[in-house]
C-alpha cells in the first residue's frame, strides 16, 4: 500500500477505471501531455492514448456539451473544468442538458458523466481560481455533487462517481491536493455515494462540514476536546443529495448543530441542512443552530483569502459558543 | 501586405423556383419512387403543421413552433442521412424527424406539454428537441467523437437556426469538430428571421456558411427550398464525414412562412409583401412542378396523398388526445437511476396532492 496525496489518489482512480472500462474517456484543457494543471491526469495520455485522454479546445461549455453527446452514445466521459471559477459557461449544458436528459427523455437517454473541478481557495491562486460554488450545482435536480476530504475518500468516491449511471459533479478541494499523504489501497473498490462519513465521535455537538474545511474542523475539535467539548464531526462527502438521516441521528444524540463551509453563507448548503434539522429535529436541539461560513462577499484575492475562509479559531469559537449557549 | 489565405463559399441549386433542373440531376432525382417519398413526407409535414397550429389556436395544444416553408430542407437532410446516424434537432425539424421515424403523435404529445413525446419509439439514439439555442451543437460533436472513438461509420447531424449561429456554442462545436475531423454536419436553417431579428441585423457576415471558415472547415450554401439540392449537398457532406475527412457546415436558405411560434405575431416586425413573395418560392410547389414535368404526378395523386396524410394526422390527434396525463410519479422517476430518499418523500407528497388525482 502506497502513501499518496489526494491528487495522486484521483490519478490512481482515473487510471483504474481507464484500465478496466473501455468506455471511460477523459477530456479537458491541458489534461493530456501536460497532465492537468494540478497533474491529476499525469501519465494517463501516455498510457491510454490521445483519444481516451483528450486535450480539448479551450471552451468549458463545449467540454460539458461534448460530454453530453459522448455519454448519450454510451461512453463514460470524465471531464475536467480547470478551476471551479470557470464553471459558468458550462452551467447551460450542466443544468439544461446533463441534469435533465434522463427525465426529459423518460429514461431513453442517460448520461453517466463525471465533471471534475478544483474547488475552494487557500492556495495563493489568481482571481477566479478559488471559488466554492457547490450551491450552483446542488440546486439542480438530476445532479449528484460530491466533495472528498482525504486521499482514500477521493479514490473511492471517484470510482463510485465514474460508475454511477447519472451525472456526478466531483469537487476537488485545491488545498488538500498536496496537503497530506495517506495510505490508499489501489484495489478498485468504490465508496458509497449519498452517505456522510463520520470523522470523529463526540457527544456535545454535531459539526457538519465537507472538503477542505474538514481538516480545520478536526483541528478545532481537537482543541475543544482539551476543554472537554466532544464534537461529532460528519464529512458530508455527497453534497447533493444530502444524507439528512445521518445528520438528524447525530443531532438526536448531541442536541446541537454547527455547519461549517467555505462557500458564502447566503443560500449556501448550510441553510439547507439547518432548515432540515429545524423541520425534523427541532425538539432534539438544546441550542440554536449555527453556521460558520465564508462571508457574503466576493471571494477575495489571495492576500485576504485566509481571512475569508473560516479559520480554526473562528470554528472553535463558534462551536464553543454553541455548546455553552 | 500579401494574401496568406483565401476562401470562397459555393451555392447549390438543382431545381429552380419553377421546378426546372438547373443542370444534370443526381440519380435519385430521376427515380419517381424516391421523389414520391420525399414529397409525401414534405406534404405530411405541411399538413401536420397546419393541424398543430389549429389545435393550439383552439386550446388543444401548447405553444407550438411551426415549420411551414422548411419542408425541403428537413426532408432533404433526412433523406441523405442513414438510420444509424444521430440527429440533434432544434425544435421545429419535424420533416427530418418524420423521415427518421418519429411519430406524429409523439410530436403532438411533446407540444401538448408532456415529456413522453421525446421518448421516440423509432430513432432511439436521436436527441430530443433542444430549446436552449445552439446548445445541441456540442452534443452532435460529442456523439461524433464517440463514433470516431469506436471506429463506427456513423455521422451526427446538428441543426441550428440563423440566430443560433450568433451563439458561442455553435462556434465551439464547429471548432472542436474541425480540430478532430469529427463525422458531423452542422445544418444552418437560414429562414431569414430569428423571431423578430432579420439576418442582416444578426450579423455583418455576408453568408452564415462562411462562419465555418473560422473553424477551418468547409461551408456551403444550398437553396433550402430545393429538396433535390439539399439532399445532394447533404449526401456529399455526410460521405465526406463518413470517410473521415471531417465536418461540414451546410447553410440552407429558406424562409419562415409562419410566425416564430404560435405565441408570436410576425406582422409586428416583418415588412409588408415579404411573406407573400416568399410563398412564390415555397418548396412543395417546386417539387410538385418538377414531378409533373416528369409526368409522374397529377391532380389525382395529389388528392389521394392529401387524403392519406390527413387521415394519418387525424389518427395521431386521436392518439394524442386519448393519452392520459402522466402520474405525478413521472416527475420523480426519471431523475436518477435510483431515487434518493428525499425525493421518495416528495413523490409521496405529490401523489397526495395530485391535481385531479391522475
Amino acid at each position: 500500500m502506497a502513501k499518496v496525496t489526494l491528487v495522486e489518489a484521483i490519478n490512481l482512480a482515473l487510471n483504474w477505471e481507464l484500465g478496466h472500462d473501455p468506455d471511460v474517456v477523459l477530456l479537458g484543457e491541458d489534461i493530456g501531455k501536460n497532465g492537468g494543471v494540478f497533474r491529476a491526469t499525469v501519465g494517463l495520455q501516455e498510457r491510454y492514448g490521445t483519444l481516451r485522454v483528450q486535450d480539448t479546445p479551450l471552451a468549458e461549455g463545449m467540454i460539458a456539451g461534448m460530454a453530453v453527446g459522448m455519454a448519450a452514445q454510451g461512453l463514460k466521459p470524465v471531464a475536467e473544468i480547470q478551476f471551479m471559477g470557470f464553471i459558468y459557461p458550462a452551467i447551460d449544458q450542466i443544468a439544461n442538458h446533463m441534469a435533465r436528459m434522463r427525465n426529459r427523455t423518460r429514461g431513453r437517454i442517460t448520461l453517466p458523466i463525471v465533471m471534475r473541478m478544483p474547488h475552494g481557495g487557500g492556495i495563493h491562486a489568481p482571481e477566479h481560481h478559488s471559488e466554492s460554488l457547490e450551491t450552483l450545482l446542488c440546486h439542480h435536480a438530476g445532479l449528484r455533487v460530491v466533495c472528498p476530504s482525504t486521499p482514500a475518500r477521493a479514490y473511492g468516491l471517484m470510482l463510485a462517481a465514474i460508475r454511477d449511471p447519472d451525472p456526478v459533479m466531483f469537487l476537488e478541494p485545491t488545498r488538500l491536493y498536496r496537503m497530506a499523504k495517506q495510505e490508499v489501497l489501489d484495489d478498485g473498490l468504490a465508496l458509497p455515494l449519498d452517505v456522510c462519513h463520520p470523522l470523529r465521535e463526540g457527544e456535545d455537538v454535531t459539526v457538519v462540514t465537507w472538503g477542505a474545511m474538514t481538516h480545520d474542523v478536526l483541528r478545532a475539535a481537537e482543541q475543544l476536546s482539551l476543554e472537554k467539548i466532544g464534537c461529532d464531526v460528519l464529512d458530508l462527502a455527497t453534497l447533493s443529495p444530502i444524507d439528512h438521516g445521518s445528520i438528524l441521528d447525530s443531532v438526536a444524540r448531541t442536541g446541537r448543530l454547527v455547519i461549517v463551509h467555505e462557500a458564502a453563507r447566503n443560500c449556501g448548503l448550510g441553510a439547507e441542512i439547518a432548515a432540515t434539522v429545524a423541520e425534523r429535529g427541532l425538539y432534539d436541539l438544546h441550542a440554536p443552530i449555527r453556521r460558520i461560513t465564508g462571508y457574503d462577499t466576493v471571494m477575495p484575492y489571495f492576500r485576504l483569502e485566509h481571512d475569508y475562509i473560516p479559520s480554526v479559531e473562528r470554528i472553535a469559537d463558534g462551536i464553543r459558543e454553541t455548546v455553552r449557549a | 501586405m500579401k494574401t496568406v489565405a483565401e476562401f470562397n463559399i459555393r451555392y447549390q441549386q438543382l431545381l429552380d423556383d419553377a421546378g426546372q433542373p438547373t443542370g444534370p440531376l443526381p440519380d435519385f432525382a430521376r427515380d419517381p419512387a424516391q421523389l414520391h417519398e420525399m414529397y409525401r413526407v414534405m406534404t405530411l409535414c405541411r399538413l401536420f403543421d397546419t393541424k398543430a397550429i389549429n389545435l393550439q389556436r383552439t386550446g388543444k395544444l401548447g405553444t407550438y413552433a411551426p415549420c411551414t416553408g422548411h419542408e425541403a430542407t428537413h426532408v432533404g437532410v433526412g433523406a441523405a442521412m442513414q438510420d444509424a446516424d444521430v440527429l440533434c434537432p432544434v425544435y421545429r425539424e419535424y420533416g427530418t424527424q418524420l423521415w427518421r421515424g418519429v411519430t406524429l403523435a409523439e410530436i403532438f404529445i411533446y407540444w401538448g406539454g408532456d415529456e413522453r413525446g421525446t421518448n421516440f419509439a423509432g430513432p432511439r439514439e436521436d436527441f430530443p428537441w433542444c430549446v436552449p439555442i445552439a446548445s445541441q451543437c456540442p452534443h452532435a460533436a460529442g456523439a461524433a467523437m464517440a463514433f470516431k472513438l469506436r471506429g463506427e461509420p456513423r455521422c451526427a447531424v446538428a441543426y441550428i437556426g440563423d440566430g443560433g449561429t450568433s451563439q458561442g456554442a455553435f462556434y465551439e462545436a464547429m471548432n472542436l469538430a474541425g480540430a478532430h475531423a469529427l463525422p458531423v454536419v452542422f445544418v444552418i436553417v437560414n429562414n431569414g428571421w430569428a423571431i423578430s431579428i432579420p439576418v442582416g441585423e444578426q450579423t455583418a457576415a455576408q453568408t452564415l456558411a462562411q462562419k465555418a471558415i473560422a473553424a477551418g472547415i468547409p461551408g456551403v450554401q444550398v437553396d433550402g427550398n430545393d429538396v433535390i439540392g439539399v439532399r445532394e449537398v447533404m449526401q456529399a457532406a455526410l460521405a465526406r464525414a463518413r470517410a473521415g475527412e471531417g465536418p461540414t457546415v451546410v447553410e440552407a436558405l429558406t424562409y419562415r412562412l409562419s410566425d416564430h411560434t404560435t405565441a408570436d405575431d410576425a406582422t409586428r416586425y416583418r415588412p409588408a409583401g415579404e411573406l407573400e413573395a416568399a410563398w412564390q418560392r415555397e418548396p412543395l410547389l417546386r417539387l410538385r412542378r418538377y414531378m409533373e414535368s416528369l409526368d409522374c404526378w397529377d391532380e389525382g395523386r395529389e388528392r389521394a396523398l392529401r387524403e392519406d396524410c390527413t387521415a394519418q394526422i387525424d389518427a395521431a390527434v386521436l392518439a394524442y388526445q386519448a393519452n392520459p396525463k402522466a402520474s405525478t410519479d413521472s416527475m420523480f422517476d426519471h431523475l436518477f437511476a435510483t431515487l434518493p430518499a428525499h425525493l421518495v418523500e416528495q413523490r409521496e407528497t405529490a401523489r397526495r396532492y395530485a391535481v385531479g388525482h391522475g
